[in-house]
């Protein structure tokens, strides 16, 4: 990658900013996010992970990001996945086993149905989405 | 097509205890009867920690909050609110109590987190340095080095009052400025990743979750202090958040922000990481400082301070995790912003690893100002199992306890340490009856005994002493006069000790005492634990009346010293009995009693 100028940095922000803005337009785009810090990584998202990754494969399901991330903070219900639909709010499971991810595809994804017993409060507001 | 609303409604064993099950009934009967099962799904979610204030129920997307629910309530929110769209506010919850000093606009949010530190966390992938970019990261570093003098940068840090996260709470702006200000052709700018304290994790989080915002900071502390060279110390028991750095530390490379000539501005920064091999009194910076140097890790006495002589005898800025973390979001909105949050000389947030006998143990960023009845009750979502709170510990080894009538007290660095305790880095463990205070100073002394670097003889001699006295008292064998002792013993080792390691070990001892004095005297002249921890004080019985015979317990004793017929009372023989506390444990008659 070339080193970046001012303005490259500032252009380069601007394509990423529009490149999420435009997925988010399109409406297609489903974003899973596997919080992945050593906690998240002990109580097993590794595994959790992994059956996310086989079961798209195996249900043929597009457009899906899936991305891991740091520790979400809630560490009695590691480990906790958030799930991004467009037209639905995000939200953010606990205790994810790779059963549980398997449901998140078939139930959430699918059929935008979401799942009992298992959601998780998101612990606070965005400052950098909502520019608090 | 996706339902038009949700409504989550916490399942929580609490909530279950006020009827959730009753409005989740009632919600979804009223949706029936106003045709809106097709529009509407209801979700039975986890604890949302607000257990004093339940049944609660969330609904989404608009993130209307509504507290103490019963059915008939249930039954207007579905009419008004889920048929109409109308929020009913007065069963929204009020948070215009809580203490803390919010002034932001549109923030009125039922939430009692609020996340500068751990913005990025959890939100991006910390292996892919676009999407720091694109939440704004590396503006801040832009904005330093395009628009700002340095002058002006240590100004904003002065006006937002940044503290440092680490322990002491120095201000963060006049640490700078003294690096600043000296003369000298080499300066160093250092991040304190030596995270020790028991039940501490913040700074491994942040690391693992924002790798970028440390580095960001570290570059623009250089470029207003002059230095071209930064060193993380982290310890090498964190693998993955070593891991993380070394990406974010090579794709800052590659990108020109790190390295020479940034962004073009002619201003040149490198990061290098420098592994501790997990000494705790590594995180004391003059001692970390040695250990960069590749020195045996111990303090040297201060002043000189490494804000003018400290790595390789050159001026030293050394921030913790934490600090650090809050600078570029002071720079990209200003000092002022940052100062609204929190109250009088504690100003922004802090993250706390709440651990321990609470519901909800994690990670969690509050601003100053919050209490810890709000930590510990709305977030923590109160104790284990339905006990009785007893105490919270702030600050590990170098802190103290909390007792509960003082759970009402705004969070800040001066008011922590009016009650004996201190900020720290921010590890909070809850404690409930179960807890004996004597045995939890014994454990946090037993640490600074082992950590203690040897170097000076208040914290190498004191703090055995000290262990050797509390040990007799928990098993036994004090004696009174030695209350004495252990007091001046304690108030030598804060006087006389070289670093804040020996300066602070007695904190727990003094801190338990002052609140707890009657918990050491029991131990002493009644030989008794009630907390049941002091195995040597503890001896446990059947009664009679109680014990059904199961034979449980004489199965579960792993010394096999219960014995008995079958649906006839058993009995212990105390002479083989080494209290380890299995039978009280595993009887589900409650026939074992522990005294």
């Amino acid at each position: 990658m070339a080193k970046l100028s001012r303005d490259g940095l500032k252009k380069l922000r601007e394509e990423l900013k529009k490149k999420e803005e435009k997925a988010k337009q399109d409406g297609k785009t489903i974003r899973i996010l596997v919080g992945m810090g050593t906690c998240g990584i002990a109580a097993g998202a590794e595994e959790a992970m992994k059956s996310f990754k086989e079961h798209i494969e195996k249900m043929g399901l597009e457009n899906i990001v899936l991305e891991s991330t740091g520790c979400m903070g809630a560490c009695s219900v590691e480990p906790t996945v958030e799930v991004q639909v467009p037209g639905m709010p995000a939200i953010l499971y606990s205790k994810v086993n790779p059963d549980t991810a398997r449901k998140i595809l078939e139930k959430h994804v699918a059929q935008k149905i979401l799942l009992n017993e298992t959601i998780q409060d998101k612990p606070a507001i965005d400052i950098i989405k909502e520019g608090v | 097509m996706p339902y038009k609303r949700y409504v989550l409604i916490c399942s929580c064993e609490g909530c279950k205890a006020k009827g959730c099950n009753e409005v989740y009934e009632s919600i979804n009967k009223e949706l029936i009867a106003q045709g809106l099962k097709e529009e509407v799904q209801v979700v039975r979610s986890n604890c949302f920690g607000f257990c004093s204030e339940g049944p609660v129920i969330k609904i989404l997307p608009d993130e209307t909050f509504y507290v103490r629910v019963n059915p008939e309530k249930a039954k207007d929110i579905v009419k008004s609110h889920l048929s109409e769209g109308k929020i009913l506010s007065k069963y929204v919850y009020d948070n215009s109590s809580s203490k803390k000093n919010i002034k932001l606009k549109e923030y009125d949010h039922y939430q009692k987190q609020f996340r500068i530190v751990l913005r990025n966390c959890g939100v991006i992938n910390p292996e892919d340095i676009n999407e720091y970019i694109a939440r704004d990261g590396y503006s801040a570093l832009e904005k330093a080095l395009f628009e700002l003098k340095p002058e002006e940068i240590i100004e904003e840090l002065k006006i937002s009052g940044l503290r440092g996260r680490g322990g002491a709470g120095y201000p963060t702006w006049k640490k700078w400025q003294l690096t600043k200000d000296v003369n000298s052709d080499i300066k160093y700018v250092v991040c304190n990743a030596d995270e020790g304290d028991p039940g501490a994790y913040m700074d491994r989080s942040t690391i693992e979750g924002d790798p970028h915002s440390i580095i960001e900071a570290m570059a623009i502390c250089g470029y207003t202090v002059g230095a071209s060279y930064g060193y993380i110390y982290i310890r090498a028991e964190y693998p993955l958040a070593i891991k993380r750095l070394e990406i974010a530390i090579k794709q800052a490379r590659e990108l020109g922000l790190l390295g020479k000539n940034i962004l073009g501005s002619g201003f040149d920064f490198n990061i290098e990481i420098r592994l501790g091999a997990g000494a705790y009194v590594c995180g004391e910076e003059t001692a970390l400082i040695a250990s960069i140097e590749g020195n045996r890790g111990m303090p040297k006495p201060r002043p000189p301070f490494p804000s003018t002589k400290g790595l390789w005898g050159k001026p030293t800025v050394i921030n913790n995790v934490e600090t650090w973390a809050n600078v570029p979001v002071i720079l990209t909105r200003g000092g002022k912003w940052f100062a609204s949050i929190g109250m009088d000389t504690s100003r922004g947030t802090k993250v706390f690893a709440l651990t321990g006998k609470v519901n909800n143990s994690g990670l969690v960023e509050v601003p100053m100002g919050t209490t810890l009845r709000e930590i510990v009750f709305d977030i923590g979502g109160g104790i284990k199992g339905g006990k009785r709170f007893k105490a919270i510990q702030s600050g590990g080894p170098s802190g103290g306890v909390i007792p509960e009538e003082y759970l009402d007290t705004p969070i800040g660095y001066e008011n922590l340490q009016k009650l004996g305790a201190i900020m720290g880095s921010g590890g909070l463990i809850v404690m409930d009856e179960d807890d004996c205070m004597v045995d939890i100073s014994k454990f946090y002394l037993q640490f600074a005994v082992d950590e203690s670097c040897g170097k000076c003889s208040p914290c190498r001699i004191g703090g055995k002493q000290l262990l050797d006295m509390l040990d007799r008292i928990s098993k036994g064998t004090g004696k009174i006069e030695e209350m004495e002792s252990i007091k001046r013993i304690c108030f030598a080792m804060q006087k006389a000790s070289l670093c804040g390691l020996g300066q602070n070990t007695p904190n727990p001892v003094l801190s338990t005492l002052k609140y707890f004095e009657e918990e050491y005297i029991e131990h002493i002249k009644d030989k008794k634990c009630k907390a049941g921890k002091c195995r040597e004080l503890v001896t446990f019985t059947i009664d009679p009346a109680k014990c059904i015979g199961c034979g449980l317990c004489a199965i579960k004793c792993p010394v096999n010293c219960i014995s008995g017929e079958k649906q006839k009372p058993y009995t212990i023989d105390q002479s083989k009995c080494i209290k380890c506390g299995t039978c009280y444990e595993v009887c589900k008659f409650g026939a074992v009693i522990r005294k």
